[in-house]
């Protein structure tokens, strides 16, 4: 059997009596007081999560942005230096390698955040495409911790912390700082929908953080249960649900992250599906009987199957269970009533957008 | 530690059986409420449906999964706790005191073959 990590945190986890799993190689934290209670205390207040299973991937050299815009589906070239970009690697025919964000930290270097479970792909991926270009690729993924502190709270609890003002640090942007002497990324970012930020530490300075920002007593730790429900409240997209090699990023709704106005591995297969009409359509459901929906569920209409759920709650405080289901395009209309089978049995659901929840990002605003 | 109620038997599977006479009172044990995590919803079955010992008989949800029921006994359902339909939570608070459908049983020999509250100590852990 394959070992299973841990992070610099895993004491910690245990110490606050935190149920743990195996997760994407890691041995993580899934819930502390509960997935409810985590879930509305980063709705309502502010939740610290341990992420620093997520992987790490620098890129340097003279080429390091003409490579990433050829390996991913958004464009980098251009955009100024303190943005968090998310992009997509594909393969020649247009399904998903992996999501990951990018931080230009200079001309010629950029790291990438990668999801855990891709770490080994992605970087493989990398290295097998990187012939022409002047770049080193190294895998840093160990080196790094990472704490997400997620929630309308969030900068009041970190700004003391740090001995800083946030109020022009706007989401999807980051900073260098320096926390007793150590360098941290600071982003405004998360996979919440919430306000907050994602720090990322090369020591035990990461470890430090999460000390201090527990102390505040608004804020809870959470694990990775709450983190699921809440990015899918959010309409947000989870690798090997939402999208995979097997769905593009555009029938996964993300065609804001793709510009086929540029050069990128799988940009004619994705054209190409833009010019034939995407065969089906990511959408939101929402239960009218009683049930759940879960990934893999069947959904139908007049008996015919027409889609597959990918992902699905019934989230703290919804008296209705919610899913997200990639439907044949032609039956993804909005209000019309499906079946979702459950269990052999036809539970009716209405088709809706997937925006279940308003996200509270902290924009400029003019 | 979870609590073995010792006045039922036990499936492998974690559901407890009550048998008085001819009928049996299902539910699961605490073991299981506690390894599922807080119950946000419970698929009942019909009464009047009939299942064989070992079959799936409905679901208990949590906020992550679902996990199937499996009737220990063969039987008929003979009611179903409905307050279970708005109060799913009382699984976790009250594992034993809350059943989730009664069942006349088919087959009573069956129950010799189920776990003993020792026996069943010895997996719940």
């Amino acid at each position: 059997m394959e070992n299973i990590k841990e992070t610099m945190l895993h004491e910690r986890h245990l110490k606050l009596g935190a149920k743990m799993s195996p997760f994407a190689g890691f041995d993580m934290p899934i819930e502390y007081a509960g997935i409810t209670q985590e879930h509305e205390a980063v709705r309502h207040k502010a939740g610290l999560f341990d992420v620093s299973h997520m992987g790490e991937i620098r890129i340097k050299g003279p080429d390091a942005m003409p490579f990433v815009d050829y390996l991913g589906t958004n464009r980098i070239t251009g955009v100024e230096f303190g943005r968090v970009m998310y992009t997509i690697l594909c393969t020649p025919e247009g399904g998903v390698i992996d999501d990951l964000f990018i931080y230009k930290l200079d001309y010629t270097e950029i790291l990438l955040v990668v999801n855990a479970s891709n770490i080994a792909v992605d970087y493989a991926w990398l290295l097998a495409n990187k012939k022409g270009f002047d770049v080193e690729i190294t895998n840093e993924s160990d080196d790094w911790g990472e704490i997400a502190l997620q929630g309308p709270l969030s900068a009041s609890v970190l700004e003391p912390i740090l001995k800083m003002n946030f109020s022009d640090l706007y989401f999807m942007r980051f900073r260098v700082i320096e926390y007793d002497r150590k360098k941290v990324i600071l982003s405004r970012s998360g996979y919440t929908g919430e306000d907050g930020f994602e720090l990322y530490g090369k020591t035990k300075v990461i470890a430090e953080l999460w000390d201090k920002i527990l102390e505040n007593p608004n804020v809870s730790p959470c694990g990775l249960g709450c983190r699921d429900t809440l990015r899918f409240e959010a309409g947000l997209p989870l690798y090997g649900h939402e999208m995979s090699r097997e769905i593009s990023p555009l029938e996964a709704g993300s065609g804001f992250a793709v510009k086929l106005d540029k050069n990128f591995i799988g940009r004619d297969a994705l054209q190409a599906q833009k010019d034939q009409g995407l065969p089906r359509t990511l959408v939101g459901l929402e239960l009218i009987d009683k049930g759940i929906a879960r990934g893999g569920y069947e959904v139908y209409k007049n008996g015919v199957k027409i889609g597959v759920v990918t992902t699905g709650y019934l989230l703290p405080g919804r008296d209705h269970a919610l899913a997200l289901a990639l439907l044949t395009t032609s039956e993804a209309v909005m209000d019309s009533v499906v079946d979702i089978q459950i269990r052999g049995k036809n539970v009716a659901a209405k088709v809706r957008d997937f925006a279940f929840f308003h996200k509270n990002y902290y924009r400029k605003t003019l | 530690m979870s609590i073995i109620n010792q006045e039922v038997v036990y499936a492998p599977s974690h559901e407890w059986a009550k048998v008085q006479g001819s009928e049996a009172t299902i539910g699961i044990s605490d073991f299981a409420q506690h390894a599922l995590g807080s119950v946000v919803f419970v698929d009942l079955p019909s009464v009047g449906q009939r299942f064989n010992a070992g079959q799936e008989f409905g679901a208990v949800e949590s906020v992550k999964a679902a996990s199937e029921l499996f009737l220990p006994l063969s039987g008929e359902i003979i009611a179903v706790n409905e307050e279970l339909n708005d109060k799913p939570e009382l699984l976790n608070s009250a594992p034993y005191a809350s059943w989730i459908v009664k069942i006349k049983l088919s087959h009573p020999e069956e129950v010799k073959k189920l776990l003993k509250p020792e026996e069943y100590a010895k997996i719940a852990k």
